[in-house]
């Protein structure tokens, strides 16, 4: 049997302002517990909730990006539910009137596999809500007991909903990586998974290709990395799949995975589930945005990645596939495009060393394209420097290495180390001369017809010259030359 | 003297230097000590901490920084968190808890330089309208100790009337100060909901808790609304408006002022002693220059159904905060979590709060919410639809505040559908928001205080305070006390 697998995300992020959703408490990651937490915070009795509006700037810039609908008026509500990490008994969040409507779309960039080519596809946005993070309990080091961490509690965050439009472990990552790339490009997320900042449910189910209705889903919570997110769905499709096949029936539930394991196991059912008993909280007034508020938020919008993705297409004639990578993150298509001004066109061969060279560097270290210690100018100087055969894309590694050790711009490092190409007919003919004269049986079986030995004499010859002999007159001369 | 004196009179003596804050604040202490064993209307008194404050505040007069209510000692209802005292809402769940922040309305008072003579008793988290849900104990009427004070500021009340101290600050949900203002004979002002900052005020229900005065008069009720209202961005809704000067209309008289006389209010259920001083209030004013109009506020009969929908609901919610782990009330032994919960919050709560928090866990369930919570919001709407057409054909609205004088402790408090009838009247006004007061206007059969509520529109605070004034400068029942206190 052919099976189809449906998958829609629902993700959070965490809003990037300074202090939290409701309270005036600060936000940064790492405080000492409960260090970060006010009365408000602590659900103290008597105090009261304060809207942060900055939250709402940001996710209606949010809102603005995917295209969706934004409402000009929303509702907090309260979800009602005890946990310890959750000091109010209720978490604020909107359910019936989220800030983001519908409409919104996430164009994603399904990469090639094995057995099938990289396409493009529009997942769409069903909404998107303000609401606050919980605490944290901390199960270790209190001995049989529970800590509880507040620093957390009354984070703002965003929640993201799609509509199930992914139909593999590949296309949710993808959406998942379009989307983390987008709030970072945006300015509304930091995007650090490993605190937590960004992070996404599953839900996933399967049904028999070509019908419409749609299987029983499953919920896998808190998945905080591509990769788990991507292992989680293929086990959650697996086990889907074997379970109906062996004449089982789907439940619908709540799942944990567990990535030490590689399997996703039974959180909580659907009978087992809250009453969140939500109701509009009585202590915030509905949020109004006035339509000038959000033609404000739009003005400040940067290019948005499918447009500049576009533009670097058609402007820059790149491919597809380069446009998409230098896409992947503000700083790294600033960096591509100062590169390429400052080079006055090949910005082919900017994007080559940017996507090459120069994210391998980079990776290698662990830093980021804004720490990158050969600045978008310097590297231009040093493309420059091939395009215009001072040096030849080989040297140009070399001179490449040593600014990035500090040792100064292209030009400067050329001069200091002899590294500019040898232009001169002379002073290679006479490389190739001796060359020949001290390998005459090469010479015999190549002029007998063994016209792969060509390579031999080029890369003695280059040896010779230090790989500085000019490449394409080295080629020429060494043809004549050998041709006798 | 000082007992009866007015605050306009208390603050013209502090300010001539014929007494003191601390021999004023003394006096006061002292008659807590005498009375309050019996009466029970409060649940801490700090004499050292009342004092430092009295200390402070002759200082401030003797460096000429005196505002109209320095040095005057306030009661302070115990739903209101102050630093350093404890601020119990009645409960044994919050027994033990101290805030380490003023409420709005304290901080204002502090400003002012008022001196907290103490915190009052009152019903469990302000639920009840007869002060015997407190785990503090009951509050007696000082008018008759076999008798209840009103809820859920019973305590504040019971207070203000045997003169344990001159004036003191309640809650209002459905009915909280104006009722017990009414079953003891004083005067008690619930403005228009957003006007007192809610800000460290123990919630009970949210869109309907509203702080104000309860004093001897009318006038006091305005000097100390004056140092209450404001705006307040610690609580959202708190109304951004000009400050006002609520004595500043005290003065105008009353000719051609409209009274509309809701049908619905002297119907079916009213006693007749009440009818009957009711009417003779009605009759002073016509004397005074007012017409009485006959008006309609047909929804009326449906606010006590949609009260007790909307406040447990909210009262639920807000309630679960108190759950053993952070603060308050623990049970000392527990199994797991869930016992941890349900354990410190079947012991730590009392059983009108269970049964609150029980109702509004109802209405607000799957299946329910529709049916209950939506129902009740917009029969909300229609209720205050209801008033918004009585005034345009009236200035205020009057009636009487309860259907009956006080009754007996213990009464009521195996019935809570007849308990929660007492509030018929006063309920409606919250619903809607507005501004609601009661004024002492007679004595019934039983010779317990009758009290008259005068309803206004939005933001009339100013003009109900002079429609009350202008009565008690033309009678003398706000002046009445208690005998043998």
């Amino acid at each position: 049997m052919q099976w189809e697998v449906v998958i829609g995300l629902e993700t959070h992020a965490q809003l990037n302002t300074v202090s939290k959703i409701f309270s005036g408490a600060a936000t940064a990651y790492g405080a000492e517990p409960n260090t970060q937490a006010c009365a408000v915070d602590l659900a103290l009795p008597g105090v009261l909730p304060v809207f942060n509006r900055a939250a709402a700037e940001k996710a209606v810039r949010f809102g603005l990006a995917v295209g969706a609908r934004i409402n000009r008026k929303s509702v907090f509500e309260r979800k009602n539910y005890f946990y310890p990490d959750l000091p109010k008994g209720y978490q604020t969040t909107q359910l019936e009137l989220p800030i983001v409507a519908e409409g919104g779309t996430l164009r994603i960039q399904v990469p090639s596999t094995g057995s099938g080519q990289s396409y493009e596809k529009d997942i769409r946005i069903t909404r998107a809500h303000m609401e606050e993070d919980a605490g944290k309990s901390l199960h270790e080091d209190f001995h049989g007991m529970t800590g509880i961490d507040l620093n957390r509690a009354g984070t703002p965050l965003i929640e993201i909903v799609t509509e199930p439009d992914m139909r593999s472990s590949a296309e949710a990552v993808a959406y998942a990586k379009a989307l983390h790339s987008l709030v970072r490009w945006i300015g509304i997320c930091d995007g650090n998974m490993q605190e937590g900042s960004f992070r996404c449910d599953a839900n996933v189910s399967v049904r028999v290709k070509g019908t419409d209705k749609l299987g029983t889903r499953c919920e896998i919570k808190n998945l905080n990395s591509f990769k788990f997110l991507e292992k989680a769905i293929e086990y959650e499709i697996r086990r889907q799949i074997e379970l109906i096949e062996d004449g089982g029936r789907v439940v619908q539930e709540t799942r944990l995975y567990d990535p030490d394991r590689d399997e996703t196991r039974s959180m909580r059912s659907k009978e087992e589930a809250n009453d969140y008993r939500y109701f509009p909280d009585p202590d915030l007034l509905p949020l109004v945005v006035s339509d000038a508020y959000i033609e404000n938020v739009r003005g400040t919008l940067p290019e948005l990645p499918q447009a500049k993705r576009e533009r670097f297409i058609s402007e820059y004639s790149l491919p597809a596939y380069d446009a998409g990578v230098l896409t992947s993150a503000r700083e790294l298509a600033d960096y591509f495009e100062a590169t390429a001004k400052a080079l006055g066109g090949e910005a082919k061969l900017a994007a080559n060393w940017i996507m090459g060279d120069l994210s391998a560097a980079l990776n290698k270290e662990g830093k980021d394209i804004v720490d990158s210690p050969i600045s978008s100018v310097r590297l231009a100087g040093l493309l420059k420097r091939i395009l215009d055969n001072t040096i030849s894309g080989k040297i140009a590694k070399e001179v490449f290495a040593a600014m990035w050790n500090g040792e100064g711009e292209a030009d400067t490092v050329i001069e200091a180390k002899g590294l500019k190409q040898v232009s001169d007919s002379g002073a290679i003919e006479k490389i190739i001369d001796e060359i020949i004269a001290a390998n005459p049986g090469q010479v015999a079986e190549y002029r007998s017809g063994k016209d792969k030995l060509f390579g031999f004499f080029v890369g003695q010859a280059m040896k010779a010259s230090k790989g500085k002999a000019n490449p394409a007159q080295l080629n020429e001369i060494l043809k004549q030359k050998l041709a006798g | 003297m000082m007992l009866n004196a007015s605050l306009k009179d208390l603050s013209d003596m502090l300010a001539a230097r014929k007494v003191s804050s601390v021999e004023l604040t003394q006096t006061f202490l002292k008659r807590i000590d005498e009375l309050n064993p019996s009466l029970n209307a409060f649940i801490t008194v700090d004499t050292e901490k009342s004092l430092a404050q009295a200390r402070a505040a002759d200082e401030r007069i003797a460096a000429g920084k005196a505002e109209q209510l320095t040095g005057i000692p306030f009661a302070q209802k115990d739903i209101f968190c102050a630093r350093d005292w404890l601020s119990t809402c009645g409960s044994k769940m919050l027994a033990n808890f101290s805030a380490p922040y003023d409420a709005h309305v304290i901080e204002q008072f502090n400003r002012a330089g008022a001196v907290n003579l103490g915190k009052t008793n009152m019903d469990e988290f302000a639920m009840g309208s007869s002060n015997e849900t407190s785990f503090f104990g009951k509050v007696k009427n000082p008018w008759d100790v076999s008798r209840v004070p009103g809820g859920s500021s019973g305590g504040s009340a019971a207070a203000v009337a045997a003169r344990l101290c001159p004036a003191a600050t309640g809650t209002d949900t459905g009915g909280s100060i104006r009722q017990p203002a009414a079953l003891v004979g004083i005067t008690g002002l619930k403005p228009t909901y957003g006007t007192v900052s809610r800000y460290g005020m123990i919630a009970f229900a949210s869109s309907l808790d509203q702080a104000g005065p309860m004093a001897r008069s009318a006038e006091d009720c305005a000097l100390m609304l004056n140092v209450m209202a404001g705006f307040d961005s610690r609580d959202s809704t708190s109304l951004e408006r000009e400050k006002e000067d609520y004595t500043r209309d005290l003065n105008q008289p009353l000719k051609g002022l409209k009274i509309g006389l809701p049908r619905e209010y002297f119907a079916e259920g009213l006693s007749a002693d009440v009818a009957r001083a009711v009417e003779a209030a009605l009759a002073e004013y016509r004397k005074l220059g007012a017409e009485t109009v006959e008006i309609s506020l047909p929804n009326t009969r449906l606010s006590i159904p949609v009260y007790y929908v909307l406040a447990p609901a909210e009262a639920s919610s807000n309630l679960a905060r108190y759950d053993g782990v952070r603060y308050g009330y623990r049970a000392p032994e527990y199994g797991d979590l869930t016992d941890m919960y349900q354990k410190s919050r079947a012991q730590g709560f009392g059983a009108e709060v269970k049964r609150r928090i029980m109702i509004g866990t109802y209405v607000l369930s799957a299946g329910y919410y529709d049916a209950y919570y939506i129902q009740a919001q917009k029969l909300r709407r229609l209720i205050a639809q209801d008033f918004e057409a009585a005034f345009r054909q009236c200035d205020v609205i009057m009636g009487p505040t309860s259907p009956s004088t006080a009754f007996r402790l213990g009464e009521k408090s195996d019935d809570p559908v007849s308990m929660y009838l007492s509030d018929i009247y006063t309920i409606a006004v919250n619903l809607a928001g507005l501004p609601g007061m009661s004024v002492p206007c007679g004595l019934g059969d039983n010779g317990l205080p009758v009290g008259l509520q005068i309803v206004g529109n939005y933001f009339a605070e100013a003009r109900m305070l002079n429609v009350a004034h202008q009565y008690q400068l033309a009678t003398d029942w706000h002046t009445r006390m208690p005998e043998g206190i």
